[in-house]
């Protein structure tokens, strides 16, 4: 059964990554990324992380992907692309190569540690999964305790991200006190 | 590496092949939004990553690992669209390639 899912799941993440890159249009991408994010959040499942798979789908294929869309759409860029004409000379064929060396250092890595994992000593106590806890409870209570002040940091960096947002995008309020012509639009 | 069942290295495999599409795409494109989308599945590739090794090692640490990896997820996407809003503004229909005309 497990089996089955994980071949799903992958078939849902690859084609779906083919088709962000792939794609000509824009919107296209954006709706291959939702098929890709909901292949990850399938093995999320798997791996008992229901939580994870939860935010997985709420946050990245609700709130990003919509957000992505939104840009899209405000900026009328949602026309498609001419993919077919390399803008740089030896732009992809590079691009190939760099894959193809990606390929290689990372599957030589996976193919001669894969049963690296079964000399380490599995996790005990508060952090093992195993426990009565619910996959919720498990990750409040580290989140909590021993990762607290990286939630602090977290909870700083999303303010000054908002600001920052708000800052790039407003336009500049002009020192003669006239209002910008385009303030009906925004 | 064990072929049989579903192991770590099966998970470790699909997000190597997710990672790579993700790289080359970002090579590839020169559309700014779709070159965003493809550091997201760059990132997604990461977190598959963390969370079967997290289940391997029967430790909650990975499961973290990604709900700060979402954040940071999360605040890439608003900056960075916020930037190409920006330069669209100044520039429609810029390109990747287009950036070059800040300098100076």
């Amino acid at each position: 059964m497990a089996e089955a899912v994980f071949a799903v799941a992958a078939v849902l993440m690859l084609a779906g990554a083919i088709g962000v890159v792939a794609s000509r249009n824009p919107v296209h991408a954006a709706l291959f990324l939702v098929q890709t994010l909901v292949g990850v959040a399938l093995l999320f499942i798997l791996n008992d992380a229901h939580f994870l798979a939860a935010v997985q789908v709420v946050v990245y294929a609700g709130a990003i992907v919509i957000l992505f869309l939104f840009v899209i759409m405000l900026l009328g860029v949602d026309k498609a692309e001419e993919l077919r004409v390399e803008p740089i000379f030896g732009q992809r064929p590079l691009a190939a190569v760099i894959g193809a060396a990606l390929a290689a250092v990372l599957g030589t890595v996976i193919f001669s540690t894969a049963d690296v994992l079964s000399g380490i000593r599995r996790s005990g106590g508060e952090r093992a999964l195993d426990g009565e806890a619910t996959d919720i409870e498990r990750m409040g209570r580290v989140l909590f305790g021993e990762f607290a002040f990286a939630v602090e940091i977290t909870a700083a960096l999303l303010t000054i991200a908002v600001v920052g947002a708000v800052v790039l995008t407003r336009r500049a309020a002009r020192s003669d006190g006239a209002a910008p012509a385009e303030s009906g639009s925004g | 590496m064990d072929l049989s069942g579903l192991t770590t290295g099966w998970y470790l495999a699909l997000a190597a092949a997710l990672f790579i599409i993700g790289a080359v795409g970002l090579l590839v494109r020169r559309n700014p939004l779709v070159m965003f989308m493809c550091v997201e599945l760059m990132l997604n590739a990461v977190n598959v990553t963390f969370v079967a090794l997290g289940a391997g090692l029967n430790d909650v640490g990975g499961q973290v690992a990604v709900f700060f990896v979402l954040v940071v997820a999360a605040t890439e996407v608003v900056i960075g669209l916020a930037l190409v809003v920006a330069i669209n503004r100044r520039r429609s229909g810029a390109t990747a390639d287009d950036v070059t005309l800040l300098k100076g």
